[in-house]
């Protein structure tokens, strides 16, 4: 099994979150993106400004075969969109940890601490599987 | 995956895991859904080659004098002109003209036929033509011992150049014909068709044997892009080339006329189960009709996804959708009303929720450059 990013919090929905400051980036892990296959299609509900409350969808990921919903790990204001998905959304198959990120979280109050950390995801991917 | 104890495998199921297939469940059996991605195995099947294990599938054999006229009587197509060594593309519907499953009807011999139905039905048409055999001819159900494996592509008779002198043959096969052939050392039954909208073949073989052939036709032809391809791609190749898929075009709710497989209803062929109801449909006006569309807007149709006119007003649903790998374009099928089912028809899809622009197009989204199929 791959290795997870161990800088990186994961939620059981397989977003991962990397917290700098306040501010949280957004992607999904390369479980989710081997699960779904070729991506070929990001479209997310909220756009820069907009608040998210942690656990609440924010858009849609697609691949070939199917469509997966996206959950915030972290509630606070939308910063960043990353908008090369619209045109690129191979990205997530590519690069899911770098170029592939989704969206840039504001946090409310920083905390990440509900979130699993490598270790533990692996443990609950493989539980999983 | 939890592995399901209760789904079956297929005798190809070691090859499949070593080779990296993602097994899911269909139909009651654990299939590969895709290898390297559904995007790369779809181009290699329009571009070189693909194999597929389809030994889900269902194989029956009507055997005896009788055997033609029964198996005649239960498809909507006309098998009574079939010779030794021809195949035919049919459904078989109920009494009320609805479709039970689509079929292809193999005459093996004089007095023999074999019909392959889909896995999904396989329950339901060994039934029905069990019943019909009682007092006429002989059934039976030989899909416990029979595996098929498909070689789709403009490369696929280059790959059977290399798997044998009978193999390389196969070329001169014209399209829906089978006959017996020795492929890579094993003896198979080869016929000239598919569900990809290439030329190719389907193999069958005996259920210990299909590991071996498909090793080996698998070796034979990496170096010409030969690749393992799942059922994933299977249904965008099936989709592009704008071949029904039972359970999302076709099912026991719709009719071989709607789904536009009128010409596989040969009113004039005599009695068969359905024809009164048919013949009612043909003389009435069509309520609904299947359609093939673009998406014009930002979206993916998905199959249940309703569609609306162009007032937003709920007309009819989306049958099969998704991203068409070859013709580039979100693409899918679907029921809309017949006023509305004219090339160039624009109407909306609801992608969970909202309205995405969509319009009726000419199909099959995508041809084969090349028809040398005989």
């Amino acid at each position: 099994m791959s290795d997870y990013p161990k800088d990186l919090k994961y939620t059981r929905d397989h977003e991962w979150a990397r917290a700098a400051g306040a501010s949280v980036k957004v992607g999904l892990t390369s479980f989710a993106v081997k699960q779904l296959g070729d991506v070929v299609m990001v479209e997310l509900t909220l756009k820069v400004g907009d608040t998210i409350e942690e656990g609440a969808p924010f858009g849609t990921v697609e691949s070939v075969k199917a469509v997966s919903e996206m959950f915030s790990p972290v509630t606070g204001t939308v910063k960043e969109i990353n908008a090369k998905l619209n045109e690129d959304p191979e990205l997530l198959n590519q690069d899911c940890y770098g170029e592939g990120w989704v969206m840039v979280v504001e946090a409310k109050d920083g905390a990440l601490s509900d979130l699993m950390d490598a270790a533990a995801y692996t443990e609950f991917v493989a539980s999983a599987e | 995956m939890t592995a399901d104890a209760s789904l079956r495998r297929t005798p190809i199921h070691d090859s499949h895991v070593r080779l990296g297939g993602r097994m899911v469940p269909f139909a009651g059996w654990e299939m590969p859904v895709q290898y390297e991605g559904v995007t790369a195995e779809h181009h290699a099947v329009r571009t070189a080659c693909g194999l597929f294990d389809v030994s889900h599938m269902g194989e029956l054999e009507m055997r005896g004098q009788y055997a033609g006229a029964v198996v005649n009587y239960l498809v909507t197509n006309d098998t009574s002109q079939l010779e030794v060594g021809q195949a035919l593309y049919t459904c078989a519907c109920n009494a009320r003209g609805t479709i039970l499953d689509d079929l292809i009807v193999y005459r093996a011999g004089d007095e023999r036929y074999l019909i392959v139905c889909n896995a999904s039905n396989r329950d339901k048409m060994s039934e029905v033509f069990r019943k019909a055999a009682e007092d006429h001819c002989d059934f039976e159900d030989v899909s416990d011992r029979t595996a098929l494996v498909a070689l789709q592509g403009p490369r696929a008779f280059d790959v059977l150049d290399r798997a044998g002198a009978d193999a390389s043959r196969l070329r001169d096969l014209k399209s829906f014909h089978f006959r017996d052939a020795v492929v890579a050392n094993v003896k198979t039954t080869a016929a000239r068709t598919g569900y990809t909208g290439e030329d190719g073949v389907e193999i069958f073989c005996a259920w210990e044997d299909a590991a071996s052939l498909w090793d080996r036709l698998l070796e034979l032809g990496k170096d010409i892009g030969l690749k393992p391809a799942g059922l994933g791609a299977r249904d965008t190749l099936r989709l592009e080339a704008r071949l029904s898929l039972y359970g999302n075009e076709i099912d026991e709710t719709t009719n071989p006329i709607e789904a536009g497989l009128g010409w596989v209803v040969k009113m004039d062929k005599g009695d068969f189960v359905g024809r009164d109801a048919l013949e009612g449909v043909k003389g009435a006006k069509l309520a609904r009709r299947m359609v093939g569309f673009e998406m014009t807007g930002r979206g993916i149709a998905r199959h249940g996804y309703v569609l609306r006119d162009a007032q937003g007003n709920d007309v009819g649903v989306c049958t099969s959708g998704s991203p068409g790998p070859t013709v580039g374009k979100n693409i899918g099928l679907g029921y809309l009303p017949a006023p509305m089912a004219a090339v160039g028809t624009p109407f909306l899809v609801d992608c969970r929720g909202k309205n995405v622009d969509a319009v009726v197009v000419k199909t099959p989204f995508y041809k084969a450059k090349k028809a040398d199929k005989g």
